[in-house]
C-alpha cells in the first residue's frame, strides 16, 4: 500500500476554516453541516430551546434529521442526512463508558429514522474539535473523504479514488495518512464502512480508535439499520477527525469533583466485583451466552429454541482463552469495564483476505448468538472469522446473523431451494455455506444479493415474487421472519416474556433490545403480573435507556457491574445507585440539576419526536408494532413439542383450557389465539401509559405536557387523532 | 527500589507528614492533598502510602504511569488524561485525586515527610 500515492490522488473540493471555539459545560453549541453534493460546509448555532428540549446525542440527531428532511425523503434521496452526535457527557474521562456517539439517518431497512450507538473516539473528538454534531447531507459525484482538523480549525472535502473500501485496511491507511508522526495516531478517529455497505442494506459504520499498546487501529460499530448503506450511497468513503490535547477537563464540566467522585466509585466497584459478577474485563459480553442458554433465552435455529447443549462451546470460557487481554480494553478513555475484547493474530481461512493474520474486535454476545447459535453454529473460530468479515465489509453482525438464520430456516423447510441459492446448502450449522453467503452479500453476488436486502425483503420476495407455496408454508414465511418494522431481531428469546415482546416491538426503530430488556424481571421474578404493570415497565425502561443516548453514555456500566449492596435495594434491576450517579454526572457536566422524573421527561421528548417522525415517514401506527408470531409463541409443531410440558401446563393451569385428546396442532392454535390476544392487551396498556391513542399516535396533550407541541409535530399527528 | 516504609507502632498520628507532603507538592496544608494518609487504626494509627507495586501501570489507558530508574512508580502529568482508573484500581487506596486538578497523585518516595517525622515511624528504604 503506497499511502503517499493515495494521498497524492486526492483532489481538494472544499477547504473550510472555522473558529475553534470553546466547550462550555459539555457543549459547543455548534453543529457542523457538510453537504457533499455541492461541497459546502457551514455551521449552525444550536438554538437554546433545542438544547433545552432535546439535550444532545440522539436528541440532536432526531431533531436535526427531522428538520433537515421532509415526508418525501427516502433513505437514498439526496436530502437524507446522517447525523452523528455525542452528547454533553460524552468525552469526560472519569466515568466508565462515557465516549459514545449516536448516529441517525433514514434507514434503508425501515424507511424511517434509525438510531445506532457506537464507541470509538469520533464523537468526543468531534466535540472537542468544536461541534456537538455533524450533519452529512447530499450525494457526492465521486468517492470523498471529509477531514476535520480540530486543532487547526479546518474542514476539508477531498476526492479519495484510490483507497480500498474495507474498514480494517481503510481505517489504518487513513490513520497513517493523517497522522504526522506515530504519536498522532491516538488523536485520530476514522468513520468508515466497507464493500458490504455498497451491496446490501445491512451496511454499518465503523468508528475507529488507535490502540497504542497493540499498535493497531481498532473498530467499534454503529451496527443497526443500514447507516453504512446510506453512507456509501452518499459516496462518502470516510470521515476523519483529529484532535490533540485531551485532558480530564476538556469537556469543561461545571464541577469536576462530582465527576471524579462518581467515576472513582465505579472504578472501584469494577475492580472489586467484576471478577465475581460478569467478568466483563476478561471476556466482554460473551458471559451472556451460557446464561441465556440456561434460561432458554439463547436463540437457536432462527429463534425456534432458546438453548442448546453445545452453548458452552461458544461460551465465555472458550473466548477468554482466545482473547488477548490488556488492562485497558475500553473503547473510550477511562472505561475500566473494558469489554472491547480482541483476538490477535487470527488467521483467516476464507474470502479475499484468506491466509492473512488479522486483529478482530469482539465477538460480543450479539455476534456470538447471531452468526452462531441462531444459525445452529457452535464453532467459536467460525464466529471470529465471520465477525472479522462483517466488520471489515461494513455489515451488521446482528442483521446478518438473524437474516442468515431466516434463510437457513426457509431452506430446511424447502421454501428456499438449492436452485434459488445457486447451490449453497444453507442448512443450520453449515459454516461453509454461511461464510460463503457473507462473501456473496458483501459483494452483491448470487443469493447473497437477495439475502442482503434484509429479512423483510426476503419474506416479501418469497410471498410475492417466488410464490407457489401452500397456506402453511406462507404462514411460516411470515411467522418465522424475525423482523419488526424491517429491522432484524437482536438476539434474545421473547416467547415467554410478554413485557419483552413489547420491549422488542413497541419500539421506535424496530426489533432491538436496547430500549428495554425486561425478561428476568417479567419472566423469572414476576415483578409485573398485570398488563398495567408491564406497561409501566415499558414506559420507564425505554425512556430511561433512551437517556444514555441523549448524553453520550454507554448502557453497560449501568447494570453490567453492580454495587455490592444492590441486591438489597427495593428493585435491584434499577441499580438505583448508578441512576443517582447519572443524575450527578449530568449536574457535574452541565450544571443543571435534574431528578429522575426530569431525566425521563428529557427522554420522552425525543421518544415522542421519533414516534412522530415514524408517522411522517408513513409508519408508526399499531400495525407496525406487530411482532412475527415466533417472537411471541411457538410457531410450529416442532417448537411446541420441544417444550410440550411448559406449553401444556400453561394452557391448563394458567388459562384453564381442557386439552385432553387435542393434537399438537390444535393446542398450537389455541396457544396462538391466547398469545396474540395478550399482545394486543399489552399494546393497549402501553399506548395508554405513553400518552398515545390506541393507534400509537402521541396525543396533543402529551406533547403539550412535554413542552414540544411544535406546529411541525402537531401537523403530523393532528390528522391521525 | 526506593520506597517509603513505615512502622505504625511508632506513629503518633501527629499529621506532620501529611502537612509536609501537601505543602511540598500543593503549597497548602491540606491532608486531602497529601499522598501519605494517617487514619485511626485499631491499636495503632493506620498509615496508607504507595508501596510502589506498580499495579496501576497497566490500567492507565495512555501509558502515563511508569517506573523510573529508582523503581518508583511515577505519573507523567502531561500524558495523563485524568480518568482516575488508577485510583479505582489501586488495591491499597494509595493513589489519590482532588477536585482542584485533573491528574491523580501518589507517593514518589521523595523523603520530605520522613525527614520531618518526629518519631521515626516513616523512612525511605533504597
Amino acid at each position: 500500500m503506497d499511502i503517499k500515492k493515495m494521498k497524492d490522488a486526492h483532489k481538494n473540493l472544499c477547504a473550510y476554516n472555522y473558529e475553534l471555539g470553546k466547550i462550555d459545560k459539555g457543549y459547543t453549541d455548534r453543529i457542523l453541516h457538510v453537504d457533499v453534493s455541492d461541497n459546502q460546509v457551514s455551521e449552525i448555532q444550536v438554538d437554546p430551546e433545542v438544547k433545552d428540549k432535546f439535550v444532545g446525542g440522539r436528541g440532536y440527531g432526531m431533531y436535526y434529521l427531522f428538520q433537515g428532511t421532509d415526508k418525501n425523503t427516502k433513505w437514498n434521496t439526496e436530502d437524507n442526512e446522517i447525523v452523528i452526535s455525542a452528547g454533553p457527557i460524552a468525552g469526560i474521562t472519569q466515568y466508565p463508558g462515557a465516549g459514545k456517539s449516536y448516529v441517525v439517518t433514514i434507514s434503508p431497512l425501515t424507511h424511517a429514522p434509525i438510531d445506532s450507538n457506537v464507541g470509538g473516539y469520533f464523537g468526543p473528538y468531534l466535540k472537542f474539535a468544536g461541534f456537538d454534531a455533524l450533519k452529512l447531507k447530499g450525494k457526492a459525484s465521486e468517492d470523498v473523504v471529509v477531514f476535520i482538523d480540530g486543532n487547526k480549525g479546518t474542514v476539508s472535502i477531498d476526492t479519495a479514488p484510490k483507497e480500498p473500501l474495507d474498514s480494517h485496511i481503510l481505517a489504518e491507511i487513513l490513520t497513517d495518512m493523517y497522522a504526522l508522526e506515530e504519536r498522532d495516531k491516538e488523536f485520530i478517529s476514522v468513520v468508515s464502512t466497507g464493500t458490504g455497505a455498497e451491496n446490501s442494506k445491512w451496511g454499518m459504520l465503523n468508528f475507529s480508535f488507535y490502540d497504542p499498546r497493540r499498535g493497531k487501529v481498532r473498530l467499534k460499530q454503529a451496527g443497526r439499520g443500514g447507516i453504512g448503506t446510506v453512507f456509501r450511497d452518499k459516496r462518502i468513503k470516510a470521515l476523519i477527525v483529529k484532535y490533540e490535547g485531551l485532558k480530564g477537563d476538556t469537556n469543561n464540566p461545571h464541577d469536576l469533583g462530582i465527576l471524579q467522585d462518581a467515576g472513582v466509585k465505579v472504578h472501584r466497584e469494577i475492580n472489586q466485583f467484576d471478577d465475581v459478577q460478569n467478568q466483563m474485563r476478561k471476556g466482554g459480553t460473551s458471559y451472556l451466552t451460557e446464561i441465556m442458554s440456561e434460561f432458554d433465552l439463547l436463540p437457536v435455529n432462527n429463534f425456534k429454541y432458546g438453548g442448546h447443549e453445545d452453548a458452552h462451546k461458544i461460551g465465555q470460557e472458550v473466548y477468554k482463552g482466545k482473547f488477548e487481554l490488556s488492562d485497558c480494553d475500553g473503547c473510550w478513555f477511562g472505561c475500566t469495564l473494558a469489554c472491547a475484547k480482541v483476538v490477535e493474530g487470527f488467521e483467516l481461512t476464507t474470502g479475499p483476505y484468506k491466509g492473512q493474520k488479522v486483529i478482530v474486535d469482539g465477538p460480543e454476545y450479539e455476534t456470538i448468538a447471531g452468526v452462531g447459535s441462531c444459525c445452529g453454529i457452535f464453532d467459536p473460530d467460525y464466529i471470529i472469522e465471520n465477525n472479522f468479515y462483517c466488520d471489515t465489509y461494513g455489515i451488521d453482525t446482528i442483521s446478518f446473523g438473524t437474516g442468515t438464520a431466516y434463510v437457513m430456516d426457509m431452506y430446511e423447510e424447502g421454501i428456499i431451494t438449492k436452485e434459488m441459492t445457486g447451490g449453497l446448502e444453507l442448512t443450520f450449522g453449515n459454516t461453509d455455506a454461511a461464510m460463503e453467503l457473507l462473501h456473496q452479500v458483501a459483494h452483491g453476488e448470487g443469493f447473497g444479493k437477495i439475502a442482503g436486502l434484509g429479512v423483510r425483503y426476503v419474506k416479501n420476495w418469497l410471498l410475492n415474487e417466488v410464490g407457489g407455496y401452500d397456506e402453511e408454508q406462507r404462514q411460516l414465511i411470515v411467522d418465522a421472519a424475525m423482523e419488526c418494522k424491517g429491522l432484524e431481531y437482536s438476539l434474545y428469546m421473547s416467547k415467554e416474556s410478554i413485557a419483552q415482546q413489547g420491549g422488542y416491538n413497541l419500539t421506535n426503530k424496530g426489533a432491538q433490545h436496547d430500549e428495554a430488556w425486561l425478561i428476568f424481571d417479567d419472566m423469572i421474578h414476576k415483578l409485573w403480573p398485570t398488563f398495567e404493570d408491564k406497561a409501566e415497565a415499558l414506559y420507564f425502561f425505554p425512556l430511561f435507556r433512551t437517556w444514555f443516548s441523549l448524553v453520550g453514555l454507554c448502557k453497560l456500566p449501568w447494570n453490567d457491574i453492580k454495587p455490592e449492596d444492590n441486591a438489597e435495594t427495593e428493585q435491584p434491576s434499577l441499580i438505583i445507585e448508578h441512576i443517582n450517579n447519572y443524575l450527578e454526572l449530568f449536574y457535574g457536566v452541565t450544571g443543571k440539576k435534574i431528578d429522575l422524573d426530569q431525566m425521563i421527561e428529557q427522554s420522552a421528548r425525543v421518544y415522542n419526536l421519533q414516534r412522530i417522525f415514524n408517522f411522517r415517514c408513513g409508519f408508526g401506527s399499531r400495525e407496525h408494532d406487530q411482532p412475527p408470531y415466533r417472537a411471541i409463541g411457538p410457531a410450529t409443531v416442532e417448537e411446541y413439542e420441544s417444550r410440550v410440558e411448559r406449553y401444556d401446563n400453561q394452557l391448563t393451569d394458567e388459562h384453564g383450557k381442557d386439552i385432553e385428546g387435542l393434537s399438537t396442532k390444535e393446542k398450537l392454535e389455541m396457544m396462538r389465539e391466547i398469545r396474540e390476544s395478550n399482545y394486543q392487551k399489552l399494546c393497549d396498556a402501553v399506548y395508554e401509559r405513553r400518552g398515545w391513542n390506541n393507534n400509537a399516535v402521541p396525543k396533543i396533550e402529551t406533547l403539550e405536557k412535554l413542552g414540544i407541541a411544535y406546529p411541525e409535530l402537531i401537523e403530523v399527528v393532528k390528522p391521525l387523532l | 527500589m526506593r520506597i517509603l516504609k513505615y512502622d505504625e507502632t511508632k506513629c503518633t498520628a501527629c499529621g506532620i507528614c501529611e502537612s509536609a507532603c501537601s505543602e511540598a507538592f500543593f503549597k497548602v496544608d491540606d491532608r486531602n492533598k497529601s499522598v501519605i494518609r494517617i487514619e485511626e487504626g485499631e491499636s495503632n494509627p493506620k498509615i496508607t502510602v504507595c508501596n510502589q507495586c506498580g499495579g496501576c501501570i497497566s490500567v492507565c489507558p495512555t501509558s502515563a504511569i511508569s517506573r523510573n530508574k529508582n523503581g518508583v512508580v511515577v505519573i507523567d502529568k502531561k500524558a495523563c488524561i485524568g480518568c482516575l482508573s488508577c485510583v479505582g484500581f489501586c488495591d491499597y487506596f494509595a493513589m489519590h485525586y482532588h477536585r482542584d486538578q485533573t491528574e491523580p497523585f501518589k507517593c514518589i518516595a521523595c523523603g520530605i515527610c520522613s525527614s520531618k517525622c518526629p518519631t521515626g515511624a516513616i523512612w525511605i528504604e533504597k
